[in-house]
């Protein structure tokens, strides 16, 4: 028998009839591995699914992408979805109506319902967080001894704040046994009062990876602790219910470190500059005082060189005063004297004698009364410049 | 007395200073209080050191380790 010769297109539809007909490949439940991933722009995700020895093609069209689908190469993943012929090229494909990576998206809905559960009891709220001492002496860390979290803390601490005491409580961050460790050291650092505040750290990784510190039981001992709980887990874009429930957050352990301590240099800085500050208030004061008591003293200077001055020109006027009045009573009196002298000077008997009077002496002694006379006596006649000896002839009274 | 409240009565010392009507034996005894308080405090400073240590798992107690080892 002759066979019809059949169209390329009647050839894919007739294909494509049989595969969407297939109740096995119409409603196909597959697992394997993420590979040649393409997110394209349209919203559609093109990959392949492969397994050790084979691989299919596939497609997530726009609408059934999942919300917090996170795909990436080499996932493992398990799909639903149907098989079809893309008629255009032949080629058929797998195209995926949900699409789940392997045991995450139950982790990821397990997250929301226990973030969701605490909040509503309250663990998050602002009033339970405590404030994280600003000065600590003793900071408690809780993390893996490996890693570079323990390693990141450390060297910030040192550049910034050498002045604790590091305090680390080793712990499993990630494992079965993680979670536990995690609650045991919280109790464990919370007996021991000297301890200031707890950084509780851990690096990078999946959601896996992290996920004892999305444990109820470590978010119920993070909220019990009485010290306060820095959580620093994983990079800046990983939350963990960890992270709510604590009294502060960090995007990263070094992060975590930097708020955990001041800056040693800005608190050096703050007390050199309040020193100074303070010396030079006091200088100020000091010197306001003292400007204020020598100029005091200046103007008592002046005013008692003022007073003194005054008391001396007073003085000096008291003294000129009684000099001309001394010398006044000088003239006064010299004249006086002159005119007494002068009158002496008339009234003397040598005056009267230049005038030519005498005067007669008999045996030394003045004859003042001539009755005493008699005749044959001797008597001198005193001129004014010469002395004449007589005897006496003749007395006779004159009238 | 701790470092944080030695800091704040500094600070308030120092206000006090500031005021133009405090007398000069108030400034000294201020003053005085104010160079103890910061001797205090430059000592807390200088005198802490960084220190790391680690509880041993087995026997809660404290094991001293380097800065390198880590």
């Amino acid at each position: 028998m002759k066979l019809k010769a059949l169209s390329i297109s009647e050839v894919n539809s007739y294909i494509k009839r049989i595969l969407t007909n297939d109740p096995i490949l119409y409603n196909l439940k597959v697992k394997g591995e993420v590979s040649n991933l393409k997110m394209h722009t349209s919203g559609h995700i093109y990959m392949s699914l492969k397994d050790n020895k084979s691989k299919i093609n596939c497609v997530i069209f726009k609408n059934n992408v999942p919300k917090n689908l996170n795909l990436e190469e080499g996932l493992e993943v398990r799909a639903s979805g149907y098989i079809s012929l893309y008629e255009k090229d032949g080629s058929y494909q797998l195209y995926i109506n949900s699409i789940d990576v392997e045991g995450i998206g139950n982790l990821h809905v397990e997250f929301a319902k226990l973030k969701q559960k605490l909040q509503n009891e309250g663990l998050f709220d602002e009033k339970y967080k405590k404030k994280i001492p600003s000065m600590p002496n003793n900071i408690g860390v809780i993390t893996s001894l490996t890693g570079a979290a323990l390693r990141d803390i450390i060297n910030v601490i040192a550049r910034r704040y050498p002045k604790v005491n590091i305090r680390i409580y080793p712990v499993l961050v990630q494992g079965d046994s993680s979670a536990d460790d995690i609650v045991y050291a919280i109790d464990f650092l919370n007996k021991r009062e000297f301890i200031d505040v707890i950084i509780l750290a851990r690096g990078g990784g999946s959601i896996e990876e992290l996920w004892s510190f999305n444990e109820e039981k470590v978010a119920r001992s993070i909220f019990k602790s009485q010290i306060p709980i820095i959580s620093a887990v994983g990079h800046e874009t990983d939350f963990t219910i960890s992270d709510f429930v604590s009294d502060l957050r960090a995007p990263t352990p070094s992060a975590g470190a930097e708020i955990s301590v001041p800056s040693y240099i800005d608190i050096r800085d703050r007390l050199d500059i309040s020193k100074d500050r303070m010396n030079k208030i006091f200088e100020n004061k000091v010197y306001t005082y003292k400007k204020d008591l020598d100029s005091t003293k200046k103007d008592i200077d002046i005013t008692y060189k003022g007073i003194i001055k005054d008391k001396f020109i007073c003085t000096d006027n008291c003294l000129k005063n009684i000099e001309n009045a001394i010398n006044k009573k000088l003239v006064l009196t010299r004249n006086e004297l002159d005119y007494i002298g002068q009158n002496l000077n008339n009234l003397s008997p040598l005056s009267v004698m230049s005038r030519g009077y005498t005067l007669v002496e008999k045996d030394d002694k003045l004859v003042k009364n001539p009755k005493n006379l008699k005749l044959g006596d001797n008597i001198n006649v005193l001129f004014e410049k010469v002395c004449v000896n007589c005897k006496i002839q003749n007395i006779k009274e004159v009238d | 007395m701790n470092y944080e409240v030695s800091y704040k009565r500094l600070q308030e010392i120092i206000a006090s200073l500031e005021e133009e009507t405090i007398s000069l034996d108030e400034s000294l005894k201020l003053y005085e209080e104010g160079i103890r308080l910061y001797r205090h405090c430059n000592k807390l400073l200088e005198s802490a050191q960084l220190k790391i240590t680690r509880f041993s798992n087995d026997t809660l107690e404290e094991i001293e380790i380097d800065i390198e080892e880590v």
